[in-house]
């Protein structure tokens, strides 16, 4: 018997309260970690979200952490509101640094302006065509895309494992599994001497202006949420189930593949096996405590980048071990998901014979 | 965010621009006192220092180093650094918090030093096994070979089959070596021993690394060798009744019947005088290649498995090895096509094993291009 029952106006206000309540709760729970280690909390707490901030330099590693993540996670958004989860946005990613890095390689010593462009559009290509797959396979012959968008990052590792190994290994790297460094042309343009911040951030930054046109305004948008919630609807209205499949996919691989592009032409600067610290995977929590929504997802996606960054920051400044990033990044998950149920659901709170009575009366 | 975190949230700011405040008087008054404050370092570690393996033993060395300069150097840590772009950030960040010596013990943390050793040129920066310098930018490593050619002779000794499995991490010099050296050791003992080969393309997974050794087992090797950072080969060993060996640190407790030694590196011997440089001023750059004549490699660690005899010969083996009488890498080599690489009399130099790009006659297979 479930204890859940679904509740039938979920309020609205508690949809957006759930990242908030799901957020204290993480720092709660955060807070008893922190004092079961012998750390102060409120010092950890510092440590972790605003002595990153004090420096031009903490505020230029925040946003370049936090700009991968926005913008794979808004293309991720799409397809999760239309109820097409695509796991596999890592392996998008990877496949879009492995085609950039590619017009890098064989441009190599080509100072034109067309080289960083290039890098960019084939990402995006790459991206994209690694999200097709999934949409062709699912379209086809209903592969449940949750398991093809997955197994292709497998595919993907192996490929970009296999390339950097063999044919497109630097020659004076002393055999590892690396390419050569790229050189200017193939890399975006610092903001602020001294600073990793570069361009790729007025990427990210158009990304969310135009996914939030496009969501809120577009006809397209409509047909693709109703066209995965409701296939048997939108069919009726004309909407094709197919096209929310193709263009969920299709839209949030090229995001990946343009994340991974900045990636490789951004701090990274070469094609190495490993040169994402799992971008793919917590962008699809970036996407739901951000409530799908393009703006929420601007402020999960910082959110996110000072886990991630705090975590190494707790290890500098507090000695604090390496997991608590993890746990972090786990606990806000969780807690969400917990705050969606009961937002969604409430209790049973009496037997079901009295429910069926009540319901027949 | 609740009101409660809010508060106390603001109540820590005010509290840190307090100590912020109070430190920079206190500074300004104590400005002679300084000299008697430890000077800061800091160890990036690519794994998790209880990976009793190659972590472990940077960690276990920073200890010594430390407590033996009795409150000269102050040494913190970071572990599980990735070496993607956090790896820059990791180390800018330690370099800006006052450290006066970082230490990087993973060779894909290379370039991102070398970019962060140009904007502080007064801190020192050290990094394990790779190959770049500049003027604040040394490197260090140990002659890891000479622990691999023991284990390699013990391995000779031990091996029924006279198969012998070694689970690689990435086909570089360093390691590639290390396969050779061991397989040399085995030959001096058993001329017919064979070595096969498995690379997992990691350092750090156990999950990984145990399927590598398992699968070597399933070929029929009965002692395995591995230059991966767990002890998870050691573990499959000891659950299929094979035997191996504790690579960097000793792993007997992950398999005390199958560990027939461990070749562990003491990391000391090279960060106790980089350190006391350090705290001195008077740091240079330098390559370091420290091996068994130094102290910092050793067979220890013989397991219950292991006769006597059999220990006996591979300290000899090793005290020959310090006596400057033995060296791994001495001729007549071939290679695994039959080619001579090193000639009769002759001994491989350090620049010729620093390249080292070739399986020796016994290694099967081929090097992943």
């Amino acid at each position: 018997m479930p204890l859940l029952e679904p509740r039938a106006n979920p309020s609205v206000v508690m949809q957006w309260a759930a990242p908030l309540i799901a957020i204290g709760l993480t720092l709660l729970v955060g807070a008893l970690l922190f004092y079961s280690l012998h750390v102060s909390p409120l010092k950890a707490f510092y440590v972790f979200f605003i002595e990153p901030l004090e420096t031009s330099n903490g505020w230029s590693e925040l946003v370049l952490k936090a700009s991968p993540l926005i913008l794979i996670a808004q293309g991720l958004a799409l397809g999760f509101r239309a109820r097409i989860y695509n796991i596999g946005a890592e392996g998008q990613l990877l496949v879009g640094a492995i085609c950039a890095s590619g017009v890098a390689i064989y441009s190599n010593g080509a100072e034109t302006w067309w080289v960083l462009p290039g890098m960019v559009i084939a990402g995006a290509i790459g991206g994209a065509f690694w999200g097709a797959i999934p949409a062709w396979l699912k379209t086809h012959f209903n592969a449940e895309e949750t398991l093809t968008t997955l197994m292709l990052t497998y595919v993907a590792t192996l490929l970009l494992s296999w390339l950097v190994s063999v044919p497109w290994r630097d020659p004076d790297g002393s055999n590892f599994p690396q390419s050569i460094m790229f050189n200017d042309s193939a890399l975006f343009t610092l903001l602020f001497d001294g600073l990793r911040i570069n361009t790729s951030v007025f990427i990210t930054i158009a990304a969310v202006l135009i996914f939030w046109v496009f969501v809120s305004r577009s006809f397209t948008a409509f047909q693709i949420s109703v066209g995965g919630q409701a296939p048997a609807a939108a069919h009726y209205a004309g909407f094709s189930s197919r096209k929310t499949v193709w263009l969920s996919l299709v839209i949030s691989g090229l995001t990946a593949g343009i994340a991974g592009a900045g990636e490789v032409a951004g701090p990274v600067g070469q094609l190495t096996l490993s040169l994402s610290p799992g971008y793919g995977y917590a962008a699809i929590i970036v996407a739901w405590v951000g409530r799908l929504h393009p703006l929420g997802i601007v402020l999960s996606g910082i959110l996110m980048a000072m886990i991630y960054i705090g975590g190494d920051a707790g290890q500098v400044s507090l000695q604090l071990p390496s997991a608590i990033t993890g746990l972090f990044q786990g606990m806000l998950l969780f807690f969400l998901l917990g705050a969606d149920a009961f937002v969604n659901y409430r209790l049973k709170r009496r037997k079901p014979r009295a429910l069926i009575k009540e319901a027949t009366a | 965010m609740p009101s409660f975190l809010h508060a106390s949230l603001v109540k820590a700011q005010v509290k840190v621009i307090r100590l912020a405040a109070s430190a920079a008087v206190l500074s300004a008054l104590a400005v002679g006192a300084s000299a008697a404050e430890p000077v800061k370092a800091a160890f990036v570690y690519i794994g998790p220092t209880g990976d009793h393996g190659w972590t472990y033993a940077h960690d276990v060395g920073r200890k010594k180093a430390e407590e033996e300069l009795g409150g000269k150097v102050k040494t913190t840590f970071v572990e599980n650094v990735p070496e993607t772009a956090d790896a820059e950030r990791v180390i800018r960040d330690l370099a800006a918090k006052g450290n006066k010596a970082i230490f990087a013990t993973s060779f894909g943390y290379m370039n991102a030093m070398e970019k962060v050793a140009k904007s502080f040129p007064k801190v020192a920066f050290m990094h394990a096994t790779g190959y770049k310098t500049a003027k604040n930018f040394g490197t260090y490593d140990v002659r890891t070979y000479e622990g691999a050619y023991m284990l390699g002779v013990v391995a000779g000794k031990m091996s029924k089959s006279g198969k012998l499995g070694v689970v690689g991490s990435f086909p570089i010099p360093e390691v590639i070596r290390n396969i050779d050296a061991f397989t040399i050791g085995a030959r001096s003992i058993n001329p017919k021993a064979t070595t096969k080969v498995i690379w997992v393309s990691t350092w750090f997974d156990p999950g990984k690394e145990r399927e590598a050794a398992l699968t070597l087992i399933s070929q029929g090797a009965d002692v395995l060798m591995q230059n991966t950072d767990s002890p998870a080969v050691v573990q499959a060993a000891e659950e299929k009744g094979v035997y191996a060996f504790g690579w960097d640190s000793d792993m007997t407790k992950f398999g005390a019947k199958a560990q027939l030694a461990a070749s562990v590196l003491h990391w000391d011997v090279i960060y106790k005088p980089q350190l006391e440089a350090v705290a001195a001023g008077t740091w240079k750059p330098s390559q370091i290649w420290a091996g068994v004549k130094d102290g910092a490699v050793n067979i220890e660690n013989f397991g219950t498995s292991t006769p006597a005899d059999v220990k006996k010969l591979a300290e000899e083996r090793r005290d020959a090895i310090k006596a400057g009488k033995l060296h791994p890498f001495t001729g007549p080599l071939k290679d695994n096509t039959g080619k001579e690489i090193v000639a009769a009399g002759k001994t491989a130099t350090d620049a010729e094993l620093g390249k080292w790009n070739v399986y020796v006659e016994g290694v099967e297979g081929t090097i992943p291009k």
